[in-house]
């Protein structure tokens, strides 16, 4: 297990694997290491390697089925729940390796929150359903457990809205509502990593812009990576691109310049909407 | 005639014959129920709820027989609920695509579909015959055996119409696989694993095969699950096949009150079902 890449400090330029972004002084919270994924024959992801850090938010882009969303899931090992699905490489968190077979997945996940495409809220009340992640880890004391749930759904710029109906079901409120009921829960953990699969995809215009304003408050206490159909989303939302196709990682830089100026000829035809 | 009219003639012709079809099965139905109310209303009295089976000629009601009926019922389901929903929660939880999952749910199938009195036939070498005598517990065990691969089946098709997403948010925050199942997957499921529940409860509500091997009959009011247990179908049977008209009144009246049981269990399993429909 390589710990030479210690967190927090900026990430040599030697060790930088390709493609990289071009100067970044910034703490490396994840190190994603010569990735690869496969299931049965499939080979889903090959060679991705690049950093996500600390503070930031990175956004993935591609074409369907280039393979961004399976990156995601394999940040949190949550394609295990499938047998049959294969990830080789390393995923640094914090310079330990979780894709190292011994690991509590468990307390990985805890560390690593993610929020998907289509909103799951639990089948029972708003408070139990942010109950549930953090009784799993600390048995809070029901005063205790109340201010957790609240600071909760304040972060995640729900609790005016919800504040008088904690008790019912969460699968009352409206989508956008739902989605952030899923921040919220997967906050109230207190994750250090948060992954989100096209959180906004299925929501109206005016609930995306609500996420989109709620990642960029999320953006000052964690490490965002986030999945994206919708290019205005990256380029408005994000610090930093990752444009990938056909499992292979094609370019990774700053948000800006993969938007303004793509080194790669594909990212350009991609981004300015030439194929894809 | 052009095309119009024959697709009109050929869609007037299917819609009579649909209609005709339905109205012949209908027919039955509505034959049998009216049959049930008029000679089972007529029957109905408060001393079926106070006295037990009499024998012939003289005064009586069937309360040994609901009595037997509801106790056998209340221990298979008692039997019967906890292992279905287990096993059926191993089938679509645990063993979904694995070969012993199918092989499980294969012969689950068959069990869905042997015929009870194969059933009863079973219980009775493997437990009448060792035990020497009839018993409601033996009755009991031949309901929760048919009661079984009802709810297994019906558990498993709950479980897999949870969406995947709901399984994996509960394992993206950490959760275990049993904790997942017992909190958010059942939760899920659980109007559609209750539906199931009620509809097996119906099922085995009217067998008669299997009891007549099993826990046979009593005339007297018995509450010993060591001996034979009075039910109301096998009372039915023996008083309507009988020669004498107030035995022939008691079993009408036994139908009637099973028929409508089973209707009320029908309407609930219904009124649950809507309900998870609403909440959804």
């Amino acid at each position: 297990m390589s710990l030479s890449l210690a967190t927090r400090s900026p990430m040599p330029p030697e060790e930088a694997a390709e493609p990289t972004a071009a100067e970044s002084p910034l703490p490396v919270k994840v190190q994603i290491k010569d990735v690869g994924f496969r299931y049965g024959k499939f080979e889903a992801l090959k060679g991705i390697s690049l950093p996500l850090f600390d503070r930031r938010v990175t956004a993935f882009i591609g074409p369907s089925g280039c393979g961004k969303s399976t990156l995601l899931r394999i940040l949190n090992r949550i394609y295990e729940l499938y047998p049959g699905q294969v990830a080789t490489g390393e995923v640094l968190v914090d310079g330990m390796n979780i894709l190292s077979p011994g690991l509590d997945l468990n307390l990985v996940r805890a560390k690593i929150g993610m929020v998907f495409q289509k909103p799951t809220p639990f089948p029972m009340s708003i408070h139990d359903n942010i109950a549930f992640g953090i009784r799993l880890y600390e048995r809070l004391p029901k005063s205790e457990l109340d201010d957790r749930i609240e600071s909760a759904l304040r972060r995640a710029a729900l609790w005016e809205e919800v504040k008088d109906k904690l008790r019912q079901s969460g699968l009352g409120l409206s989508g956008g509502q739902q989605q952030r009921l899923c921040i919220a829960r997967a906050i109230a953990v207190e994750p250090e990593i948060l992954l989100l699969d096209e959180p906004a995809s299925a929501l109206d215009p005016i609930s995306t812009q609500r996420i989109e304003e709620l990642i960029a408050e999320l953006k000052s206490d964690y490490c965002i990576a986030i999945v994206t159909h919708n290019m205005q989303q990256a380029a408005r939302s994000s610090d930093y691109t990752a444009f990938m196709y056909l499992g292979e990682l094609i370019e990774f830089d700053v948000t800006e310049r993969i938007f303004t100026a793509p080194r790669v000829k594909r990212t350009e035809d991609y981004i300015t909407g030439r194929f894809g | 005639m052009g095309l119009y009219g024959r697709r009109r003639l050929a869609n007037y012709v299917m819609v009579s014959l649909s209609l005709a079809a339905t109205a012949f099965g209908l027919l039955f139905l509505v034959f049998v129920l009216g049959t049930l109310l008029k000679n089972g209303v007529g029957a109905l009295s408060v001393t079926l709820f106070t006295q037990a089976t009499p024998p012939p000629g003289s005064q009586g009601g069937l309360i040994n027989a609901i009595f037997g009926s509801l106790a056998m019922t209340v221990i298979a389901t008692l039997v019967g609920t906890p292992t279905g929903i287990l096993a059926g929660t191993f089938l679509a939880e645990y063993a979904h695509d694995s070969r012993l999952g199918e092989f499980v749910r294969f012969i689950n199938d068959i069990l869905l579909s042997a015929p009870s009195i194969i059933i009863g036939l079973f219980v009775y070498s493997i437990i009448v015959v060792p035990m020497g005598h009839f018993s409601a517990w033996a009755g009991s065990i031949a309901l929760a055996i048919i009661m079984i691969p009802v709810i297994v089946r019906t558990t498993e098709d709950m479980l897999s119409l949870v969406p995947n997403t709901l399984r994996e948010a509960a394992a993206a925050l950490g959760a275990p696989k049993w904790k997942i199942v017992v909190t958010v997957t059942y939760r899920s499921a659980l109007q559609g694993m209750l539906t199931g529940v009620l509809l097996a409860v119906a099922r085995i509500s009217g067998e008669t095969a299997p009891l007549l091997f099993t826990a046979l009959n009593n005339q007297f009011f018995s509450t010993d699950l060591n001996a034979p247990m009075a039910n109301l179908p096998v009372v039915i049977f023996q008083f309507a096949m009988s020669p004498y008209a107030d035995w022939q009144g008691l079993a009408w009246a036994g139908a009637l009150l099973i028929t409508a049981t089973i209707l009320c269990l029908n309407i609930g399993a219904r009124l649950l079902a809507s309900w998870s429909g609403l909440e959804r």
